[in-house]
């Protein structure tokens, strides 16, 4: 057993700077049936499209690093969901889910893992670089932490248009944002983090870090990694950054918890940490042996699947308006059939989407390109980015 | 609701004479770019060590905080690498960030941040996303500052594609360039110099903007040409000028950026002269000079009558003793004699 036991979920905060976290009423009593189904399906879709990837990956379609999200579903969703739609995200390299859960075109994220011209970063990034400009996902990051000061930077910047320009760079109404910058538990030994959390702290940036820990660095395992391992609130504490630890399997209590989180700091301008405890089903990346787990803990995990939970809760706890369960058999078959449907469609297009032209090698390097800056070409404006 | 744009300077308008009698420091003539642009632009802010309440470190930004207050001077602590990566996420955003390393070589520990992030986002993201930042700062020897204090980053920074880099060697053109660096669309890395903060020299009241990759000829002749950029274009001018009394006349070609490269400046003068003498404050393996040196031999190797000399710093890490730091620094000497040598007048 790898991962410490996530905190009760009413525990409070211990943090000085945050008011109690106990809810008189759970977030998710307020969440429309219609969206409770939503997450639903985007966790099926999470995990249908890792699966198809790994397939990919196996038959050579997809090259490169290829890290899959299966059994961690519920973060991203969660997460995602408590958020406004314009309020930034970025992430690390293990990215899928997050494109997806915020919306991305399920085509755009394959035909990326495909090296295509649709893919969301026209077949320039892969895996780890799942950028989506209409949907605020500021990218999949490949150095581990690295992202940590660039969240922080999206952070400052929302704060900085209703703060001192008093409207937002589109020119529209300046608005309180939060940004959510992702990493894994990895990620907690880089000093781009702490520098990171030091800044926020330090000035009051609305930035929340948000701590997949799925209890493994590839193989090193959390507790040969990092210091208090028990109770990573300790590290927020000493940059004065609210800290929490949130259960991470469970959809609803995820979102009971994180969505007011989210609120205080969307409210007070302030950062917060969160020790989101989760789990991955699958090796690092698609050449990980898995020496350093024992199968047994892997199943362990997955008999609390996060989407079997879920699924659960909605079939037989969450009472529709007509008193009535709000999912059924039938309803999640059809959900299931959808999703199938969704990322085998998503296959078809990657695989007969065109490579890159050989012309876009030299294009996106410049905004403004000019002459004699490249002895080897000439740097140019490329193709329209699909997504745009 | 007009979205906040950045618009390219017009290039075509005629720059200001560089004769006239508004004397300034290089400092100010800094100073000067960027408080014009940030009141032309109020997504721009300036950040860095010491640049607000102290007034710079090397009182670039005196007097900013007071005109621009706290939110737009930011004092950061010292987290070059958390606050280079903040400039990145707030660029992306949408902001305009100029960020003042207090030396270029404390750019090292916020590598990843400026050469992983800055440079590659744009292509990475399929030109979702790009870093306008201007990253500024001392480069280079500041005077006996030993081994780690010393860096000419122009030779590491080169190498990597996705970014411009300016190297102003005077006050008039550290303003021009830093105005139009504060206009780009692409990151610049803009190289100013310790030694060079308080020259004076006429800078014009009225607003101009030197385009990128275009060279400047500051003496000319038809023996040798001899380019650089930065700080020793100033002892390359005090050379020419020694060497015009012995009868040699050079062409000295002041680059202004080094990506751009305005190659097309140094072949142009080549075809005239045959020789080529490059002086550049960074080492030699695999640098900037090197580079030079490269271009010309690929594309008018037959104009040449002498092999290419590059003048550069010695290999070897910065001295501290104030006469081995002299001889490890191309210097006036060290120029006069690589041109007498390509002259054949020893």
């Amino acid at each position: 057993m790898s991962v410490a036991p996530a905190a009760p979920h009413n525990q409070s905060p211990r943090t000085a700077s945050g008011p109690s976290m106990v809810p008189q009423e759970r977030a998710s009593d307020s969440v429309p049936p219609a969206t409770l189904l939503r997450w639903l399906r985007d966790m099926f879709l999470i995990r249908e499209f890792e699966n198809r990837c790994g397939q990919s990956y196996q038959q050579a379609k997809i090259g490169g690093f290829c890290h899959l999200y299966t059994g961690q579903e519920a973060a991203a969703v969660g997460t995602i969901n408590s958020l406004q739609p314009d309020d930034p995200i970025i992430t690390a390299y293990r990215d899928h889910g997050h494109a997806l859960a915020r919306g991305m075109d399920p085509r755009a994220c394959m035909a990326e893992m495909y090296g295509k011209a649709a893919g969301c970063a026209k077949g320039k990034g892969g895996s780890m670089h799942m950028f989506d400009k209409p949907n605020w996902m500021f990218g999949g990051h490949g150095i581990v932490g690295a992202q940590t000061p660039v969240g922080l930077g999206l952070a400052f910047a929302a704060r900085y248009e209703w703060e001192v320009m008093g409207k937002a760079v589109d020119g529209g109404p300046a608005k309180k944002k939060v940004a959510l910058a992702y990493l894994g538990d990895g990620a907690l030994n880089q000093g781009a983090l702490h520098e990171a959390m030091n800044l926020g702290g330090l000035w009051d940036i609305p930035c929340i870090w948000v701590v997949e820990n799925n209890g493994y660095s590839m193989g090193t395992s959390i507790e040969r990694g990092t210091t208090m391992a028990h109770d990573l609130r300790k590290k927020a504490d000493a940059y004065g950054i609210r800290g929490e630890i949130i259960d991470g399997f469970d959809v609803i209590n995820l979102y009971d918890n994180f969505k007011p989180l989210v609120d205080w700091c969307r409210d007070n301008q302030k950062p917060a940490f969160v020790d989101l405890k989760t789990y991955r089903y699958l090796g690092h990346s698609m050449s990980d042996p898995q020496k350093y787990r024992t199968k047994e803990e892997v199943e362990q995990f997955k008999g609390k699947d996060s989407i079997d939970r879920y699924a659960s809760v909605l079939m037989n706890e969450r009472k529709g308006p007509d008193g009535g369960p709000i999912l059924n058999e039938q309803m999640m078959m059809d959900m299931q059939a959808e999703v199938k449907e969704t990322v085998r469609a998503a296959i078809e297009f990657a695989e007969n989407s065109a490579v890159p032209d050989a012309s876009e090698l030299y294009t996106d390097v410049l905004l403004n390109p000019m002459p004699n800056m490249s002895p080897s070409g000439e740097y140019r404006i490329g193709a329209k980015n699909p997504l745009l | 609701m007009t979205a906040f744009a950045t618009t390219l300077p017009d290039f075509t308008a005629e720059l200001p004479s560089r004769d006239g009698d508004r004397i300034i420091q290089y400092r100010e003539a800094l100073r000067e770019a960027m408080s014009e642009e940030m009141r032309r632009d109020p997504r721009m802010f300036l950040m860095g060590e010491e640049v607000a309440q102290y007034n710079g470190a090397y009182k670039i930004s005196q007097g900013m905080l007071e005109e621009f207050g706290p939110k737009r001077i930011i004092d950061a602590p010292i987290s070059e690498n958390g606050f280079a990566g903040l400039a990145v996420g707030a660029a992306m955003y949408g902001l305009r960030p100029i960020i003042e390393f207090m030396s270029w070589s404390f750019s090292l520990v916020a590598a990843d941040q400026i050469l992983n992030n800055v440079p590659k986002m744009l292509y990475m993201s399929g030109g979702q996303w790009g870093c306008p930042i201007v990253f500024r700062g001392n480069d280079g020897a500041g005077g006996q500052l030993g081994s780690t204090h010393s860096w000419c980053v122009e030779g590491l920074y080169a190498n990597v594609p996705g970014m411009k880099i300016a190297i102003p060697s005077n006050p008039y053109d550290a303003k021009g360039l830093l105005k139009t660096a504060l206009r780009e669309l692409d990151p610049v890395f803009f190289l100013e110099s310790e030694r060079m903060l308080g020259d004076k020299a006429h800078v014009p009241a009225e607003e101009y903007y030197i385009p990128f990759g275009q060279a400047r000829l500051c003496r000319e002749g038809d023996s040798c040409t001899l380019v650089s950029f930065g700080r020793p274009v100033n002892f390359c001018i005090e050379a020419a000028d020694d060497l015009l009394k012995e009868g040699i006349a050079v062409d000295v070609l002041d680059m202004r950026t080094i990506r751009p490269l305005d190659i097309d400046s140094i072949i142009r003068s080549v075809q005239k002269t045959g020789r080529i003498v490059v002086v550049d404050q960074s080492w030699p393996f695999a640098g900037v000079a090197s580079e030079v040196v490269t271009q010309v031999c690929e594309r008018c190797f037959d104009w040449l009558d002498h092999p290419p000399v590059r003048v550069n710093t010695a290999d070897v890490p910065a001295p501290y003793a104030k006469n081995l730091e002299y001889d490890y620094l191309p210097n006036k000497d060290r120029i006069l004699a690589a041109v007498r040598g390509i002259t054949g007048k020893v």
